[in-house]
């Protein structure tokens, strides 16, 4: 990239991004709760009240469900709207809107009309926030031919699949971890696109892939330098796009590594794990694999209130070292 | 009005040169008003023609009759622009016909076929023609509301002019999403018009359970917008509301509610064994009530149409719906090849 680059927290990077698609494209309103003066309940959406007005950032009333439905509407018949929720957790509301709506509306139609929507939903825990604002829902997302999925990083990757995500003429929901907001990275100045689908190798290493998503990927390359002292690397690949899912990313590392672990903070059972294992057992990397395949993921709980419990709900970097010991010494 | 009455209004008139005619005959040339009538005659021709189809086994699948709710769908219609825009219901058959969408791809989109509006892809339930301002019906009671907000919103934005009629039904009436959409239109103020067709029924829960208030244009004063209830089978009545409405819309008044009182005749789909309603209730509205009977009587009334000129309307009613069945018959089932065609966007 030929840009200046510049340090940006995540949340910066995001509204950077808004604020080039505001200034560049007259279609682009952003709509959610508490979005205009307050700023976002993340100071996501910050000062673009002040720059863009109140009638292109609009403030809904507390109405997910109809805020939804209305930035679905708007989206077919000529605007690109962003429409933020406050809490991921708070779409399910609106999964009408979103599910039925939304992802089937070009299908049912025959191709006569495309559904341009960003939805962006903070998401994830670590906020002591309680079961009912941590949640880690991607994975029902992913499950809906119709819809794209991403999980940005990175404060670049944050601005890149924003701007890719209005460029693109399908509905593409924006998964973004509120432990991210304020971390801080290299950010090109102007205007460019993070392509939606493809996954990005964040550390290379030989003896074994970790696939993660999310707040997840820094834990992982924390426990790969770990593992670096004792003689272990370990290759760590962002996901980034949940659907469509990058299978060949994951296929070729792991048949360079012959080892595979997926971490990810949302519900192990039927989550993004299980479908990244089972798109390896179908493939030609399967014949390649030396041990079972490790899944780490959220407990089978709620989010609970009680930090250590909250802790204890996700994986933390020593599960994640312990796991990729074992998994690449041969223990299991 | 009986048709004496009606006779009486005309001398009446000669006499003082006051036009008393209902709204429709004041406000539409014979041609529109002509038009308005075949609309209506296409519409229940057209429900009959499916429900035919669908007894024959030529179709599969389920259908909503709109046969008894022709004058709403036509009398809305004739308030909008050609590129004023709709969200209709899963009972939507109407309503694409009076936004002037082709019978024939009706047929073919019912049939499951290539040529219909959806490409086979939708069905009875989803019939569009954005190319008209039918952003679709909807299979989710209530979907379409926000919809039709949102789609207000970009006309606003987009300072098109263009107004959005959101139809739904009584039982659409006690959804979130009609409260949440009717709200935010409110305080945003924007071109949008709540139609509600009360048939009076939500598949057999009666509006009397289902509804607290006595009618649903009241809740219009909930959201601070004008909401009245008409007679939603007097095509006249109904023109001449959604005109108002459509006016204060186009004029940023902001939205309206218009409650129609109306009567499907058939059940709520083919599973429906009618078991919440009486027979008495159904002939009642089939005899005393039928809008296009209505309507006929004041075309013959008001010298429109003699008897004569209704016969070469249904007989041309009945040439195109033939024809359109002969089209869908006739069209290609899309390829399963193209199964996964139209989930996304091509070349995205």
């Amino acid at each position: 990239m030929d840009q200046p680059v510049r340090e940006l927290s995540y949340a910066e990077a995001i509204r950077e991004a808004m604020a080039i698609a505001l200034e560049r494209d007259e279609r682009v309103v952003v709509m959610g709760e508490d979005i205009g003066v307050y700023g976002g309940a993340f100071q996501v959406t910050g000062d673009l009240i002040e720059r863009f007005g109140p009638d292109r950032i609009i403030d809904t009333p507390i109405s997910e469900l109809g805020g939804a439905g209305i930035a679905v509407g708007a989206a077919v018949t000529g605007l690109r709207p962003i429409f933020e929720f406050q809490f991921s957790d708070f779409a399910t509301l609106a999964m009408e809107q979103i599910v039925n709506q939304a992802a089937k509306m070009r299908f049912m139609l025959g191709g006569s009309v495309s559904v341009p929507v960003v939805m962006r939903f903070p998401a994830g825990s670590g906020t002591g926030a309680a079961a009912q604002h941590s949640q880690s829902l991607e994975a029902w997302f992913g499950h809906v031919p119709g819809l794209k999925v991403v999980q940005p990083t990175t404060p670049e990757d944050a601005k890149g699949l924003l701007l890719a995500a209005l460029e693109d003429p399908d509905p593409v929901m924006i998964f973004e971890h509120k432990l991210l907001y304020k971390t801080r990275g290299p950010v090109p100045e102007g205007a460019y696109t993070t392509p939606i689908g493809k996954a990005e190798i964040r550390r290379k290493g030989r003896d074994v892939t970790v696939v993660a998503t999310g707040v997840m990927v820094s834990r992982a390359l924390e426990a790969a330098n770990e593992l670096a002292a004792e003689g272990i690397e370990v290759e760590v690949i962002d996901l980034r796009t949940v659907r469509p899912i990058d299978t060949p990313a994951i296929v070729e590392s792991v048949i360079r590594t012959h080892r595979l672990c997926i971490v990810h903070e949302a519900v192990k059972t039927l989550g993004i794990g299980a479908e990244i294992s089972a798109r390896i057992a179908e493939s030609e990397a399967f014949d390649y694999l030396d041990a079972p395949i490790v899944r780490l993921g959220g407990a089978e709980t709620p989010i609970p209130y009680n930090p250590d419990l909250e802790k204890a709900a996700v994986p933390q970097v020593p599960g994640i070292v312990a796991a990729l010991r074992d998994l690449a010494t041969g223990r299991r | 009005m009986g048709r004496e009455d009606k006779a009486m209004v005309k001398k009446a008139e000669a006499a003082t040169g006051a036009d008393n005619r209902p709204f429709l005959f004041r406000r539409h040339d014979a041609g529109t008003i002509r038009e308005a009538y075949r609309k209506m005659l296409l519409i229940r021709a057209f429900e009959e023609g499916a429900e035919n189809a669908y007894m024959r086994g030529l179709v599969h699948g389920t259908m909503h009759l709109s046969i008894g709710q022709e004058a709403s769908a036509v009398g809305v219609g004739l308030a909008l622009r050609d590129d004023d825009q709709i969200t209709s219901t899963h009972r939507g058959h109407g309503h694409s016909i009076a936004k002037g969408a082709e019978v024939k791809r009706m047929f073919a989109e019912f049939f499951g076929k290539e040529t219909g509006y959806c490409r086979g892809r939708g069905g009875s339930m989803h019939i569009a023609d954005v190319s008209k301002g039918n952003l679709g019906a909807n299979g989710i009671v209530g979907g379409g509301i926000p919809i039709a907000v949102g789609a207000a919103l970009s006309a606003r934005r987009l300072g098109n002019g263009k107004v959005v009629v959101c139809f739904f039904g009584d039982g659409a009436n006690n959804e979130g999403a009609f409260h949440e959409a009717l709200n935010m239109a409110a305080i945003w103020k924007l071109p949008v018009v709540f139609v509600c067709e009360n048939n009076g029924y939500g598949m057999s829960t009666s509006q009397a359970r289902a509804t607290a208030s006595a009618t649903i244009a009241e809740r219009a004063g909930a959201y601070a917008m004008p909401g009245r209830t008409i007679d939603g089978n007097d095509l006249s009545a109904v023109a001449e509301a959604t005109e108002d409405a459509v006016s204060r819309a186009r004029n940023g008044e902001g939205p309206s509610l218009i409650e129609l009182k109306t009567y499907r005749w058939r059940g709520h789909s083919k599973s429906d064994r009618n078991r919440y309603r009486t027979k008495e209730e159904i002939d009642h509205w089939m005899t005393e009530n039928d809008p296009v009977k209505r309507i006929e009587a004041d075309l013959v009334a008001f010298g429109i149409l003699d008897e004569a000129g209704l016969d070469a309307v249904r007989a041309s009613v009945a040439e195109e719906i033939e024809a359109g069945i002969a089209f869908a018959k006739e069209s290609p089932s899309p390829d399963p090849a193209d199964l996964e065609r139209f989930v996304y966007t091509e070349g995205a």
